[in-house]
């Protein structure tokens, strides 16, 4: 393993972040701060609590995984298309460095930057609802794992992506969508038949319940369930990134 | 595998096709020697940066196969790149990193362990010292070109390419920077640049390559290649201009130049017996020469002919 090739990627990558400290913390906190205003205390004194959980304290998990997501996919596509875009790509390219390397250079970045986001936009929401997680273990491994796969599908797109464009349109059009309908605010549970079949579909109802069961030990579809998709979302995306790799899609002429 | 101590490089085969169908590269043997020189010349669009990049992985070989220091560049990449340094034909830098910053980098992805002392070595050498806290963006073109080099340098190569370095280079640039690759190479650093500026392959390279539309047309000591394609020429400097060749010399291959006021004689090596003749039929008709001297073509000249052959 070429170690000091995964840190260094890694701590430019860092340190890429570090730079603009600033706007990669105010953005997820201003929205956090607004989303409990608007949902939490105006819509939430009127809602009745779901599974027995005040709504306020209900879209926190929900809050939280809203914001991992796009941040995820966000950060590892910047990560890796801004070298292929300026051309500077070609230095990790001709390194001694294995796709496994690389990819632990990046997605951990973008997964790290993302844990730390979610955090903060956690301790946030505290200052609204009182916060109670109740396996704290779990969360923190629903957290965790659901940064790093989503940075991998951001390093997809960031390979696939071949204009600006093409970068922001799956967060725009997939991502924000699948979260906005994946449960973050409400449970599927509370749709009528058909259209809970149709959420079964969406990959972050399971991300949403098993992190939401963490807190609550309630969630829409059961734990083991969540584990076992979140898991194979992770190999789906790593073996994507394997073949790309292993062709050189996108990256090897 | 048992490092080859003699070849820095061995390509056997190598053609590479393009996603677009496009032949860049047809059936390229090369072998470079440890310790070498060595300039690929050749026009624009002939193969030279697809070469070199699938010598270093970043573009994939069709078919064929490539050996750096004895290592396979596909089955032992690993051993293969921690060996290469690259220096691309494209200014590309991350403009808001500092040049120690982006060096240190460039060393870590190597995978070799921190070496601020080495780091501040690479950065005197390429005069980059007094801007190591510096962004690269506020640098200049030249400095850009040189934290490039400096990269490349971070991780202790033994081969370096460069791949065209005086592309957009001023002239006085371009000759410290070859000051600087000529005492790189006195460490013992193996050296391949490429370059259209033929000047520049005559100035620094001990071997030279010449590729053209993807085929690698001749490979040449280049004062081999010099003595061989070189025609050389007997200018004879004349007191007084003549308008026409006399009769009596015109079995010789013989031009004017200069209004007359110069005789040119093209000869080889082998043929040189010619001169004295010309001499004698010279004075017999009573033209007397200035001055007499040798002129020898150059690597362009030689160039032009192989490209045009
Ligand atoms: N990625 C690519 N896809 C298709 N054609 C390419 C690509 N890169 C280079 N070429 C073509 O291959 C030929 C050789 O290019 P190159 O190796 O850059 O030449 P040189 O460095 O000698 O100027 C050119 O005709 C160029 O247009
Ligand atoms: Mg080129």
């Amino acid at each position: 393993m070429n170690y000091r090739g995964i840190l260094a990627i890694y701590k430019f990558e860092m340190g890429r972040t570090l730079r603009t400290v600033g706007q990669s913390i105010a953005s997820p906190v201003i929205s956090t701060v607004l989303y409990f205003i608007v949902f939490g205390s105006a819509i939430g004194s009127r809602m009745q609590a779901i599974d027995g959980v005040p709504y306020g304290a209900f879209i926190v998990p929900g809050l939280v995984m809203l914001t991992v997501l796009g941040q995820s996919v966000s950060n590892a596509s910047f990560g890796i298309y801004f070298p292929r875009f300026t051309g500077t790509i070609y230095e990790i390219l001709s390194a001694p460095l294995s796709f496994i390397e690389i990819v632990l250079g990046y997605v951990g970045a973008a997964a790290t930057k993302s844990v730390i986001i979610g955090t903060i936009v956690l301790a946030t929401a505290g200052f609204f609802v009182p916060l109670h997680i109740t396996h704290p273990l779990w969360m923190v491994f629903f957290l965790v794992m659901t940064c790093i796969t989503f940075s991998m599908l951001g390093f997809i797109i960031g390979i696939w992506a071949d204009g600006f464009e093409k970068l922001q349109l799956i967060p725009l059009l997939v991502i924000t969508p699948l979260t906005f309908l994946g449960g973050s605010f409400y449970s599927i549970n509370m749709l009528p038949p058909f259209w809970h079949q149709v959420s079964l579909a969406n990959p972050v109802v399971y991300l949403v319940s098993g992190f939401r069961w963490s807190f609550f030990e309630k969630g829409d579809v059961s734990l083991e369930t969540s584990v076992i998709m979140l898991l194979t979302f992770n190999a789906l995306a790593l073996a994507i990134i394997g073949w790309i790799f292993k062709t050189g899609y996108r990256l090897r002429k | 595998m048992i490092s080859d101590h003699t070849n820095a490089i061995a390509i056997a085969g190598l053609n590479k096709t393009y996603e677009t169908g496009f032949h860049a590269l047809d059936n390229i043997n090369l072998e470079i020697k440890r310790g070498e020189i060595f300039a690929l010349l050749g026009p624009n669009g002939a193969g030279k940066t697809t070469l070199i990049n699938a010598v270093c992985g970043i573009v994939r070989p069709t078919s064929g196969t490539i050996t750096v220091a004895g290592y396979d560049i596909i089955t032992q990449y690993r051993q293969a790149r921690s060996t290469l340094g690259l220096v691309p034909q494209e200014l590309t830098t991350d403009a808001f990193e500092s040049v120690w910053n982006t060096v240190t980098f460039s060393r870590g992805l190597f995978g070799k362990p921190r070496s601020p002392a080495y780091v501040e070595d690479v950065l005197k050498r390429m005069s980059l010292w007094d801007k190591k806290d510096e962004q690269i963006r506020r640098l200049s073109g030249g400095m850009k070109r040189r934290v490039m080099i400096a990269k490349a340098l971070s991780h202790e190569p033994e081969i370096l390419f460069l791949d065209e370095p005086s592309a957009g280079v001023d002239v006085e640039l371009r000759k410290s920077m070859w000051a600087q690759v000529r005492s790189l190479s006195e460490t013992g650093v193996t050296i391949i640049l490429t370059t259209h500026y033929i000047e520049e392959a005559q100035e620094m390279a001990n071997r030279v390559g010449v590729i053209n539309k993807g085929k690698l047309i001749l490979t040449e000591d280049k004062n081999t290649l010099l003595r061989k394609m070189g025609k050389r020429h007997m200018v004879f400097a004349l007191r007084d201009p003549v308008s026409v060749i006399p009769m009596e010399l015109s079995a010789y291959p013989l031009t004017l130049e200069d209004d007359g006021s110069k005789l040119v004689l093209a000869y080889n090596d082998q043929d040189d017996n010619d001169i004295s003749e010309v001499l004698d039929h010279l004075k017999s008709s009573g033209i007397r020469p200035r001055d007499i001297y040798s002129r020898q073509s150059s690597l362009e000249d030689i160039f032009i002919q192989l490209v045009e052959a």
